[in-house]
């Protein structure tokens, strides 16, 4: 990153929230589509590029106490055909797929029958994948559920960019050895000011702004 | 790149690609001198009405190769049975691409699946499975590029694409290598993407676009008056082959795709001489709510 580009990110982290509001987002978009979609539980896997790993980012309903954080490798299972493939899939019965990670499912006690995952696709980039398991067993899948879970999709890889950013700031921060850290605490103190005392804090890192001649 | 010669590197298409076609005389394809124009004649062989009978009614599939382009596919499924040959495919040093035996099968389950609708279907055409996925999670879009320009050097008749990519970097490649396969009369069929992003290589017009419909019936097939995807295949409540030797049901149009994958292949083992343009034609004819209900 440029140095202009370092000072945007810290002042971004210190106004527009930390990595921990946007995994509450993430948090909120599983519960959502979990109880939109009446199933046992739902989760968003982020793909960590560097490892080949997929990490379970958030998770709904079974296996919320033990999954979060739980890696695997991203090119196996049905949520690695997903995300290489940039292709929603709904299959029932998973149980009957070997491939599938029962080991991580078995580590629960919770090993789903059925699962519908999409990719979350952000730009030219697949940032990892939404999969809710275990709807009614009673009701037959049908196009207008595929829709919905796009939809979900679509908003939680927004979510998933934004978490990433707010994260790549953080670290940013955290290896500037303070300096950029000013920044931060100053846009956050700024921005925390009411009516007039905003007015004049903004005034006075203008006069900042021009004495340090930019 | 084994036994394998540039797809791209002859900007000269041949008028015809099938062997036992008239046209086969070596004419420019940018122009018809007068005294050419009888070697290019044409039987009248279309029926006044073009009927799913005509079509397709009685076909098997016999003669035609569907090559399936995916994770690969398990031949001992009983659903599945023989393969007409299995690859892998893999980038090696400098990112050349790498083609060999695959001793693997199917890493996920989902190629298999695919090569179980075409059997359904198409009982008597020979299916290959080209792996391009599953080797490495890096580099994906090279392999898919590689897998793709193998296919169609292979002289497959339909190659069966249930995968797409976002990368944009990849689009013009696949795009050369979509018109290449069209014009060398291997039918490209992709699934469609039903998520609003932009993804290749089924929004380009040389290949056949699918999304999915909601009917029973495997043999519907509906042609979409707004493309960019062009037919509807069935794709919800598909009971098809796993790996493991198991028998799921599954939705999406990763599965609509090889519907219209086995439909083009009942249509070309009956009608071999249609050009992957004739064929769309055909397709647009016989469609479900155009003609082909009736």
């Amino acid at each position: 990153m440029s140095e202009e580009s370092d000072l945007r990110a810290a002042v971004a982290a210190g106004v527009v929230g930390s990595g921990e509001s946007f995994r509450a987002l993430l948090s909120a978009i599983v519960e959502v589509a979990r109880s939109i979609f009446g199933a046992q539980a739902a989760s968003i896997l982020l793909l960590d590029e560097e490892a080949e790993e997929l990490v379970f980012e958030a998770v709904v309903g079974q296996g919320e106490d033990t999954l979060l954080g739980t890696r695997f490798a991203a090119g196996t299972g049905i949520a690695g055909w997903v995300l290489a493939t940039r292709t929603p899939l709904v299959i029932e019965d998973v149980g009957a797929d070997p491939r599938f990670a029962r080991d991580v499912a078995e580590d629960t006690g919770y090993v789903p029958k059925g699962l519908m995952a999409a990719p979350l696709l952000h730009e030219e980039g697949a940032l990892g994948v939404l999969s809710v398991l275990d709807r009614p067993e009673q009701s037959l899948f049908s196009l207008q559920e595929m829709e919905l879970l796009g939809l979900f999709a679509n908003q939680a890889a927004i979510a998933v960019d934004l978490l990433l950013k707010a994260r790549a700031a953080e670290r940013l921060l955290d290896g500037s050895g303070g300096e950029l850290e000013v920044v931060a605490r100053l846009a956050s103190a700024v921005d925390g000011l009411e009516d007039e005392q905003r007015g004049a804090g903004f005034r006075l890192l203008g006069e900042l702004a021009d004495m340090l001649g930019r | 790149m084994r036994g394998l010669a540039p797809v791209l590197s002859d900007p000269v298409q041949e008028v015809s690609g099938h062997s036992g076609d008239a046209g086969k005389a070596a004419l420019p394809a940018w122009s018809l001198p007068k005294d050419a124009v009888g070697r290019i004649a044409r039987p009248a062989s279309w029926p006044d009405r073009v009927t799913r009978e005509w079509a397709l009614g009685g076909a098997t599939g016999a003669g035609i190769r569907v090559c399936i382009l995916d994770s690969g596919v398990d031949s001992t499924h009983p659903l599945v049975g023989e393969l007409e040959s299995s690859v892998v495919i893999s980038l090696v040093e400098d990112d050349e691409v790498h083609v060999e035996e695959d001793g693997e099968g199917d890493v996920s389950g989902h190629g298999t699946a695919c090569a179980g609708i075409v059997r359904q279907l198409a009982p008597e055409c020979q299916i290959s499975s080209v792996r391009v996925l599953g080797s490495t999670f890096t580099g994906s879009g090279g392999i898919l590029l590689g897998g793709l320009r193998y296919a169609i050097e292979q002289g497959f008749d339909v190659i069966n694409m249930s995968l797409s990519t976002t990368k944009k970097p990849f689009a013009t490649v696949l795009h050369e290598l979509a018109d290449s396969a069209y014009f060398k009369r291997a039918v490209l069929v992709a699934s469609a993407h039903n998520m609003p992003v932009e993804s290749y290589p089924w929004r380009f017009s040389s290949v056949i676009s699918v999304g999915s419909h909601e009917e029973a019936d495997p043999l519907d097939f509906f042609y979409n008056p707004n493309p960019p995807v062009e037919f509807f295949g069935r794709g919800v409540n598909v009971q098809v082959p796993w790996i493991g030797g198991r028998t799921l049901t599954v939705s999406g149009n990763s599965f609509a795709t090889p519907h219209i994958s086995a439909i083009c292949a009942l249509v070309l083992s009956k009608h071999p001489e249609l050009t992957p343009f004739q064929l769309k034609s055909v397709l647009y004819l016989t469609a479900t709510n155009v003609g082909g209900g009736t």
